[in-house]
């Protein structure tokens, strides 16, 4: 067992902590070169060859700087409709997408091309009109498709459910971002602002607000973490870990951004602070894809009624450690 | 990153699942009443087997007598111990506190005589570290310890100590220098618990029962060579079992967390549970396996540095309040059998018995206001409160 990072992994992180501190808005292209685009597509598609991981590395730092643009739907939603010479282009950073899911389309303001479900199959949407509604969050607007015709057939519907799982871990590994840059800037504030004569992080009604908010982050990013793995290797507790990651790692993405705006006093609640556009992104991720209550009521109904993630508990060998929570039950 | 056992760890975990379903014996397994066990000879012999199949004291050094194995081991250990709800070796306090101390701090004289026994669990260790008024801050200790005529004389009372009533040996933090004040002037004993002038009271808890005691010092004689480090150097020893007490401590807590939520969701399978409770549950389950997650992210932190991640720092804060929700919970489900009591109550008073030992969970090993505070100053690095 090693739930660590390995150090090409920590390069990424650095490379993108960088990368975002200078340019916090990077064009499609941009992203192309860095390789990004094409992080979990095969090398002999174009791609870097890597897994869901490493893309959940990227998922937090773009989090973290408030990203907008189409890498959630291309690469969260999208990508696994793909066939290979679409996804090279993507990994080319020709072609950037978006999956209708829904009525509300995530990104598609930016996205390039639209795939849409349709019976037992996702189709490439052409011709197609996009209304963009503004939202909230400024930075992630959703859009509403109307007429257009299906293209290209791109993947069986049965692809649907590892699209589903992959954009709940995604939205998770964001929420820590989000949070992240939150609580360090009420750490900073604590530590430093000065109220009746001492730094107001000294007081313990300041203070506990925030050693609970990290541990909510911590939380919720250890959710997150093992969700990613569990995409990236097919792990049949994949779509429960994403299930569990996204409603704790989004609510507590959204309790973290509450506790720093009610920290920096006055400030956390003016427009001009950042601290109310992580606030509305996390909440965006909060709302989208399936609410708190809905994914708390899939677990419960695999815990209570057993189902896919009893059957694995008791595998030793190569599976996720065993989970004594999944064993077979008897009595109190 | 692997979530996996590698395939050394997973032989190790079926060797050690088979090997506890084989010598586990029925009366120990689960804690059917509530309450934990204690002693008897059904403990001690199930302590020895531990012992002789190599399974206490893993992390030990060999040369020690331990396993010599990493902390990996250790979880699998203890994962495996609380999905077959079995009990712990008797000498918890021997083998996670004093042992390692000594192995830090020791003479080779002191790690001869003290180390075996522990391990075997012919000998019972106990700790004697809070005081009436010396808790959260510990550095107020005030039981005294006088040179005098090659020995220390130790006069005071120490409380919360479990298994004090059992105990062949204590490790005391004392006050040698009576002129000191604070973390200066602390000397570290090991101290006979049959000596003449050591008595030992139980504290009946909320629950009824008596895991605790009280032990009073009067006119204690200690030896000198059971000094442990220097004269006035008690607070770097005691820090160091401190240390280990919050080592390893948040692995047993998640397998034991890992037991009560295991038991919760039977509980709801048996008597049902509506959609809000259910949302609870989900809620439960979920937050346990946030805890086991980060559990692991420090296990592999410390494997891999040496050093365990900062996020190791919040695991008894994140059991105690979870298993006193999860308890509640339980309660709940219960309905109006939730008043009832022992073998009145379903499951023989095992909820009744586990919320209300819940309560303790946020005091003992640390209240949850000063790990909030550990976490703010240590790990947010937040100005100190004090």
């Amino acid at each position: 067992m090693d739930f660590t990072f390995t150090p090409e992994q920590d390069a990424l992180r650095e490379q993108a902590r960088e990368f975002l501190a200078a340019s916090p808005e990077p064009a499609w292209s941009e992203l192309a070169e860095l390789g990004w685009t094409g992080v979990s597509v095969a090398e002999s598609a174009g791609g870097a060859g890597l897994t869901f991981v490493e893309e959940a590395i990227l998922f937090e730092e773009l989090g973290r700087v408030l990203y907008h643009g189409p890498y959630f739907s291309t690469v969260a939603c999208a990508l696994p409709a793909l066939p290979d010479d679409l996804r090279t282009e993507v990994a080319a950073g020709d072609a950037s997408w978006t999956l209708a899911l829904g009525p509300l389309v995530p990104d598609l303001d930016t996205a390039g091309r639209v795939a849409v479900v349709g019976g037992d199959g996702i189709y490439e949407l052409e011709g197609a009109e996009r209304e963009i509604l503004t939202t909230t969050d400024e930075t992630r607007p959703l859009g509403v498709v109307r007429g257009g015709e299906p293209g290209r057939r791109l993947a069986d519907s049965t692809v649907l459910a590892e699209i589903e799982t992959r954009m709940l871990a995604a939205l998770a590994i964001e929420a820590c971002g989000v949070a992240r840059h939150a609580l360090e800037l009420a750490i900073e504030h604590a530590a430093t602002r000065e109220q009746f004569g001492k730094k107001i992080g000294v007081y313990q009604a300041v203070s506990h607000p925030l050693a609970d908010s990290y541990t909510k982050l911590e939380l919720g990013r250890s959710l997150a973490l093992w969700a990613s793995w569990c995409v990236a290797e097919d792990d049949r507790q994949s779509s429960i870990a994403a299930a569990a990651a996204k409603t704790y790692a989004g609510a507590g993405a959204v309790a973290v951004c509450e506790t720093a705006i009610q920290v920096l006093g006055g400030i956390g609640f003016t427009w001009e602070h950042v601290l109310q556009r992580l606030y509305k992104r996390a909440l965006w991720i909060e709302s989208f894809g399936a609410s708190g209550t809905r994914l708390r009521a899939e677990v419960a109904a695999a815990l209570l009624e057993g189902g896919q993630v009893s059957s694995v508990a008791h595998e030793v060998v190569q599976q996720t450690r065993p989970d004594p929570t999944l064993a077979p039950l008897e009595g109190g | 990153m692997d979530l996996r056992d590698t395939p050394e760890e997973a032989a190790f975990r079926a060797d050690l699942r088979a090997w506890i379903e084989e010598h586990l014996p029925d009366e120990l397994r689960g804690h059917r009443g509530g309450a934990l066990r204690f002693d008897g000879p059904e403990m001690r012999a199930w302590s020895r087997a531990l012992y002789d199949a190599g399974y206490a004291g893993l992390t030990w050094p060999k040369e020690y007598g331990g396993g010599g194995a990493s902390y990996t081991h250790q979880a699998i250990f203890l994962e495996e111990m609380a999905r077959a709800e079995a009990p712990p070796h008797i000498g918890v306090i021997g083998l996670g506190m004093a042992g390692p101390t000594i192995i830090a701090h020791g003479t080779e004289e002191q790690k001869a005589r003290y180390l075996a026994p522990i391990l075997s669990s012919e000998e019972i260790w106990c700790q004697g570290f809070s005081e009436p008024g010396a808790g959260s801050d510990l550095a107020g200790v005030r039981t005294s310890a006088r040179l005098e005529d090659g020995h220390l004389v130790v006069d005071g009372q120490k409380l919360w100590s479990s298994f004090a009533h059992l105990a062949d040996w204590c490790i005391l933090l004392t006050r040698s220098d009576p002129e000191s004040t604070r973390h200066a002037g602390l000397t570290y004993l090991i101290v006979d618990m049959h000596a003449p002038g050591v008595e030992v009271r139980p504290l009946r808890q909320i629950t009824g029962e008596s895991e605790f005691n009280e032990i009073f010092f009067t006119g204690v004689h200690v030896p000198v060579e059971n000094l442990l480090g220097e004269v006035g150097g008690g607070w770097q020893v005691a820090m160091t079992t401190l240390l280990h007490e919050r080592g390893t401590l948040g692995f047993a807590l998640q397998a034991a967390l890992e037991v009560q939520v295991r038991k919760l969701i039977a509980l709801a399978r048996d008597r049902g549970a509506d959609q809000l409770q259910r949302d609870r549950i989900a809620r439960e389950w979920i937050e346990m396996q946030a805890l086991r997650f980060t559990n692991y992210r420090a296990l592999s932190q410390l494997v891999k540095t040496g050093l365990p991640g900062p996020e190791g720092s919040i695991s008894k804060l994140v059991w105690s309040e979870a298993n006193q929700r999860v308890t509640k919970l339980a309660l709940e489900l219960l309905g109006p059998d939730a008043a009832l009591a022992e073998d009145n109550a379903p499951y023989a008073g095992y909820w009744q018995y586990q919320q209300l030992r819940s309560r303790g969970n946020t005091i003992e090993a640390g209240t949850s206001e000063v790990l909030r505070n550990i976490v703010a100053e240590r790990v947010l690095g937040l100005p100190k409160s004090r």
